[in-house]
């Protein structure tokens, strides 16, 4: 019934066997799509390789010990000093602020969207949400600056003009989103079963969701926390703008202070000369932010590795 | 055995009070957020709307906030955009198909691969901008140019497009590549001509998404030399500004009214970031296959 | 060795199966020259090293229609995937053993699998039409291999043997998911004809769709059979009945001591032998629907 029309290339019924060269092209472009994989290694290494390198010269000429024990910060002086100390407390002030807002809130926020929020209600409060999250940074320097330092001003927080408190609640606020987000993950990864047998046994909600849930997500939580801390850290546009300029150790947080992040922007702005040991600390204190970030990292995503694999 | 009533009402409204108070402690957290973002619209939208205008959208910066406008600015955000466009989709999308399709997950290298990918998304943006500092600007001598604040927009945002591109591309389900093998089709005919197409909704909402935050990104943009004071416009190696480079070089005029010109700024920021995501979620929603 | 005498004594029935049917069966096996197809010679296929198919040899003919029964679990969907070697697609598979095609074997050295599959093609178990259209999908083949002339007699040529070009033929450009079940699975048959294959294997092609489109699967198979070699896989016995000239039925070999099972072949013979007069006995329980 059906002809096999020879003349359009159909297949011959004694087969003599099939092909075949290697199919080239095939190969080829998995060479094409490995290259591209290839970039982002290529990028990691130029990290590095960018980092490390001029700190290596820098610390021919400055001590390591001299850069760590130091607590003068004043690169570009008459006499210069090269104690990162200012730097790094400027950094550890905001980042504490930062924490105080957004480690109870985001996990406040979880546990309301994960364990309370109606469907619906969560089906809006999530991209909202992520709205937040998608506000750029100078946007948020801005608000610090020019709203929220004078309103602390006007409530009688007697803050300097540029101030690590302004910033860093600000920070905070910035990163509910990302405590929020990834805690709630961990919450909807735990079984219902859990929460069903609490209140079988006539569990109240409050008691279902601190003592059942919480624990029982504890790792993506806790990964939650440390990611917003490197966030936190290596937060750049909204210290650069409202926590000022001054590297001083002070623990007020009415005070202003440059953190290690501001610092390499500013002096990234400016036109230091290449090559000058000024240029220098800016991989210095790059390669310093770079660790601290690192470790947090890497253990943020061994945590929410740990809490995938326990349940799913 | 009865239990009386009023043993029930007792131990439960300490535990009512307790619950309610907890409750309100989850809506001050959930609300802080929005609270912030509400009010920070509002005294946005207040400042700068006076200075919203064509002014604002062509000229050049000036110092004369009169005069001053952010059209280099605009345009160098929009010419980036493009630029990022071009270079993160296929190097992205190329990085996707590997991990997904052709590399074997139990090699050593490829998981290597997927945790470099992984670290590349939390590094601070500031530390692209010295990667691009050193080898692009001074190394190779590039300079402060268009193209460089492009380069390290791509490299910061790749990892954000990688991740979207294999969720997208793990979406399409096993039979239809199946179904193609079966047809006697090789392992590219089988990517390029299902799974491809049927992951583009998916890969196009995640690089717009991606591309909204690249816009929004300052910092690596100071180090590689977006100069606050540009007056011409930009091109592809010469020098450059962007919107909130701009931005933030107003914020930090002692004059009150560049600070309303900055929020005008942010306005117009803000205008193009939401443009670009209801975008991407009307995207997402007209052409989402549910599987 | 088969015990000819308890059999004869009692030729075995299963419901649901006309004495013509299997009538029909014998008459078309024994009028019908065997021409091997496929010759297949100790197969053993295993994953991550544990074995999920061993020692299997038959031959599959030409222009038969042939079907592999048995319990679940006992490799009959591992086996026919050897046939087209999809299983190459899984990483932790393994096959040894020889399986000849035309005289020449499938799994040797310079054999590209790619070319294997345009020869020899898959019909699944669930429809999986492409997200395109009707047109698109059963073009897809073509297109694939280089056959760009002539498209649309094609496409018309495929979908009339799969006995779906009448109801498509007005909307061949609406999605393949606005078709029914059976029409999908219909469409899949065309899409597969398309490529003007040697052997069609299906697995289990009719278990997810109802009984009307079942019965319009098995009468297509009957006509195809006539210009194409048809292997199926099914887990109805009445379906292997009504369309298979022969029939191999696997069993579940138990390795108590290693805890595993391994598919076996059992019996392999024209279909009116397993199903009246089978020489082992666990095939004759299957049969007679005592276990499995």
């Amino acid at each position: 019934m059906t002809t096999h029309d020879l003349t359009a290339g159909a297949q011959p019924e004694a087969l003599p066997l099939r092909a075949a060269g290697r199919r080239w092209g095939e190969d080829g472009i998995k060479l094409v799509l490995a290259l591209c994989a290839l970039v982002s290694v290529a990028t990691t290494i130029g990290i590095i390789v960018a980092l490390v390198l001029p700190s290596i010269e820098f610390f021919r000429e400055i001590s390591i010990v001299d850069f760590f024990s130091g607590d003068r910060w004043a690169p570009l002086f008459e006499p210069a000093s090269f104690g990162v100390q200012p730097l790094l407390v400027g950094t550890l002030v905001v980042t504490f602020w930062a924490c105080v807002v957004c480690l109870p809130c985001g996990l406040g926020a979880a546990i309301y969207l994960s364990e309370y929020a109606r469907p619906r209600v969560r089906s809006i409060l999530k991209p909202a949400l992520e709205t937040l999250a998608g506000i750029p940074t100078v946007v948020f320097g801005f608000f610090a600056l020019t709203f929220f330092t004078p309103l602390l001003q006007d409530l009688g927080v007697g803050v300097n003009v540029f101030n690590v408190l302004s910033a860093g609640l600000v920070v905070g606020v910035m990163l509910i989103p990302v405590v929020a987000s990834v805690s709630e993950d961990a919450m909807a990864a735990v079984p219902q079963d859990l929460r069903d047998g609490a209140y079988a046994l006539g569990s109240t909600r409050l008691q279902v969701s601190t003592r059942i849930v919480v624990p029982a997500a504890i790792s993506g939580i806790i990964a939650s926390y440390v990611l917003a801390i490197s966030r936190a850290v290596g937060e750049t546009m909204i210290v650069l703008i409202a926590a000022g300029g001054i590297a001083q150790i002070a623990f007020d947080p009415r005070e202003q202070q440059q953190t290690m992040t501001a610092f390499i922007g500013a002096t990234g702005i400016g036109d230091v000369p290449t090559g000058s040991i000024e240029y220098k600390t800016i991989f210095a204190v790059g390669l310093t932010l770079f660790v601290i970030t690192f470790v947090m990292n890497m253990i943020s995503i061994r945590l929410v590795r740990r809490f995938r694999e326990i349940y799913e | 055995m009865s239990v009386p009533a009023d043993t029930l009402a007792r131990s439960s409204q300490g535990d009512r009070i307790r619950g309610t108070a907890f409750y309100a402690l989850l809506l001050v957290s959930i609300t802080i957020g929005f609270l912030l973002l509400g009010v920070l619209l509002v005294d946005v939208v207040r400042k700068g709307i006076g200075y919203v205008d064509p002014t604002l959208l062509g000229e050049p910066n000036s110092s004369d906030p009169n005069e001053a406008g952010a059209g280099p600015a605009i345009r160098g955000t929009i010419y980036m955009m493009l630029l990022l466009l071009v270079m993160v989709v296929p190097l992205g999308v190329g990085t996707a198909l590997y991990l997904e399709e052709y590399a074997n997950r139990d090699r050593w290298y490829n998981r290597l691969l997927e945790i470099n990918i992984q670290n590349l998304a939390a590094v601070p943006s500031i530390v692209y901008g010295i990667l691009g500092l050193a080898f692009i600007v001074r190394g190779i001598g590039l300079g402060r140019v268009l193209l460089a604040g492009a380069v390290i927009l791509t490299l910061l945002v790749l990892p954000t497009v990688i991740v979207a591109s294999r969720e997208a591309i793990r979406a399409v389900p096993d039979s239809i590549r199946q179904g193609a093998y079966a047809l006697g089709a090789t392992q590219w005919q089988v990517v390029w001509r299902q799974v491809l197409p049927a992951a583009i909704p998916g890969i196009a909402t995640g690089s717009i998404l991606a591309l909204a935050r690249a816009i929004g990104e300052t910092a690596p943009l100071l180090l590689v030399g977006a100069l606050t004071f540009v007056s011409v416009n930009p091109t592809l190696l010469g020098s450059f500004t962007a919107l909130p480079v701009q931005i933030y070089q107003w914020i930090g005029r002692p004059q009150e009214d560049f600070r309303l010109l900055a929020a005008a700024g942010i306005i117009v920021l803000l205008a193009i970031l939401l443009t670009m995501n209801a975008f991407a979620i009307w995207l997402r929603n007209r052409y989402q296959r549910r599987w | 060795m088969p015990d000819m005498e308890s059999a004869a004594a009692a030729p075995v029935r299963i419901a649901g199966v006309d004495e013509r049917v299997l009538a029909e069966r014998e008459e078309r096996v024994s009028s019908h020259r065997r021409d091997v197809l496929f010759d297949v010679e100790n197969l053993r296929v295993s994953y991550a090293g544990v074995p999920a198919l061993k020692d299997v040899s038959l031959e599959i003919y030409k222009n038969f229609i042939t079907a592999f029964i048995g319990p679940s679990g006992c490799g009959k969907s591992t086996f026919i995937r050897c046939f087209n070697r999809m299983n190459d697609l899984i990483p932790t598979a393994a096959v040894e053993g020889t399986i000849r095609y035309h005289g020449a074997d499938l799994y040797g050295p310079e054999v590209d699998p790619v070319e294997v599959r345009k020869r020899i093609g898959m019909v699944f178990q669930k429809p999986n039409p492409f997200p395109k259209s009707i047109y698109d999908n059963v073009a897809f083949g073509p297109r694939v291999l280089g056959w760009k002339k002539n498209l649309d007699e094609r496409v018309e040529r495929a979908l009339r043997q799969a006995a779906l070009w009448d109801e498509v033929k007005k909307r061949l450009k609406a999605s393949a998911y606005s078709l029914s079940g059976g029409q999908q699975q219909r469409l899949c048959i065309a899409r597969c004809l398309a490529v003007e294959p040697d052997v069609l294997l299906m697995d289990e092609p009719a278990s997810a769709l109802d009984p009307i489109s079942t019965t319009a699967i098995e009468d297509l198979m009957h006509e195809l059979k006539r210009d194409y070699t048809i292997v199926i896989v099914t887990h109805n016995m009445q379906q292997a009945a009504r369309v298979a000239d022969m029939t191999a039925f696997f069993s579940v070999d138990v390795d108590e001591e290693h805890d595993r099972r391994t598919g076996i072949l059992v019996e392999y013979d024209t279909t009116p032998t397993i199903f009246t007069q089978p020489s082992d006995k666990r095939c004759e329980d299957y049969v007679t629907g005592r276990f499995g």
